[in-house]
């Protein structure tokens, strides 16, 4: 993990595989979307709304996965000083925050016709609701540590640990409280073939949900770039003006 | 399942704001680490 810690080395990876895992995702993102919007069949109970399910999934397990990257990043930042690990959390911060919006106003427009309600206050739309808020305050710490220029992110990747607490509420929120929310429907055994699931609804979720994967690692990477390029740019004039100072 | 609902205008909406938004966060994204690299080249050159 430490091999990646030099900017540059980090940089000369990144730079080949920015756009294919923009390009490839995007392509097979789009190419499931199409499928299931077009020739995915209706489901008995759920009707045609059960569509919106390769959105609402993959958006709700990157939004989880985006914080999961947060706290781990921080994690990396507080105890071994890994000098890219803030600047990946900060840059899992936008596309996470995205994600999990996207699973709401998704979920929202499903449980209307499902439920007969925009909204719902149970545990795991209203743990859901605290992940968003949770990653608009990350960001604001974030920017305001990265305004005052002392570089001083240890805060945020304080609050980026404890946030992480989050997580497993949501996951477990179905199991723990009544929910209008169904429980959850896949776990390992999806991957011995025991999915309660049937099998073109299982293949098509799994299918979007590395399409959006590609492209959120491909967000998380061009963000990560765009911060170093500030950084570096913004050291750059420091000590051109210091340059100046001295003459 | 509430009957008397249009269910494919909640799924064109859903899949309009899941393509756009994401088309939108992608593109923001690419443009401002083009901007943000050329930005470092230029200031190479002062």
């Amino acid at each position: 993990m430490h091999g990646f810690a030099n900017p540059a080395r980090f940089l000369r990876l990144a730079r080949p595989i920015t756009a294919p895992l923009l390009l490839i995702g995007g392509a097979l993102t789009l190419a499931v979307l199409a499928w299931g919007l077009v020739s995915a069949p209706a489901e008995q109970l759920q009707g045609e709304t059960v569509r919106i399910l390769f959105i609402h999934v993959p958006a709700a397990w990157l939004g989880m996965g985006g914080w999961s990257v947060i706290a781990l990043a921080s994690l990396s930042e507080l105890v071994w000083r890994h000098p890219l690990a803030g600047i990946a959390a900060r840059a899992a911060a936008l596309p996470g925050a995205f994600f999990s919006l996207l699973c709401l106003v998704t979920g929202s427009l499903w449980g209307r016709p499902a439920w007969g309600a925009w909204w719902v206050w149970d545990g795991r739309l209203t743990s859901m609701l605290v992940l968003f808020f949770l990653y608009c305050a990350y960001i604001a710490l974030a920017d305001a540590a990265e305004r005052s220029g002392q570089g001083n992110t240890r805060i945020a990747a304080i609050f980026g640990l404890v946030g992480a607490v989050n997580i497993p509420i949501i996951h477990y929120s179905v199991i723990w409280w009544n929910s209008l929310h169904q429980p959850p429907s896949i776990g390992l055994s999806a991957l011995s073939g025991n999915s309660p699931m049937a099998p073109e609804f299982l293949y098509g979720l799994l299918a979007a949900t590395l399409g959006f994967s590609l492209l959120f690692g491909g967000v998380v990477l061009a963000r990560m770039r765009t911060i170093l390029a500030d950084q570096q740019t913004e050291a750059r004039l420091r000590r051109r003006a210091m340059d100046y100072a001295d003459a | 399942m509430h009957e008397g609902l249009n269910q494919l205008a909640f799924v064109y909406a859903a899949y309009a704001v899941g393509v756009g938004g994401t088309l939108a966060l992608v593109i923001h994204s690419w443009t401002a680490m083009r901007r943000a690299e050329a930005r470092r080249e230029r200031s190479r050159e002062l």
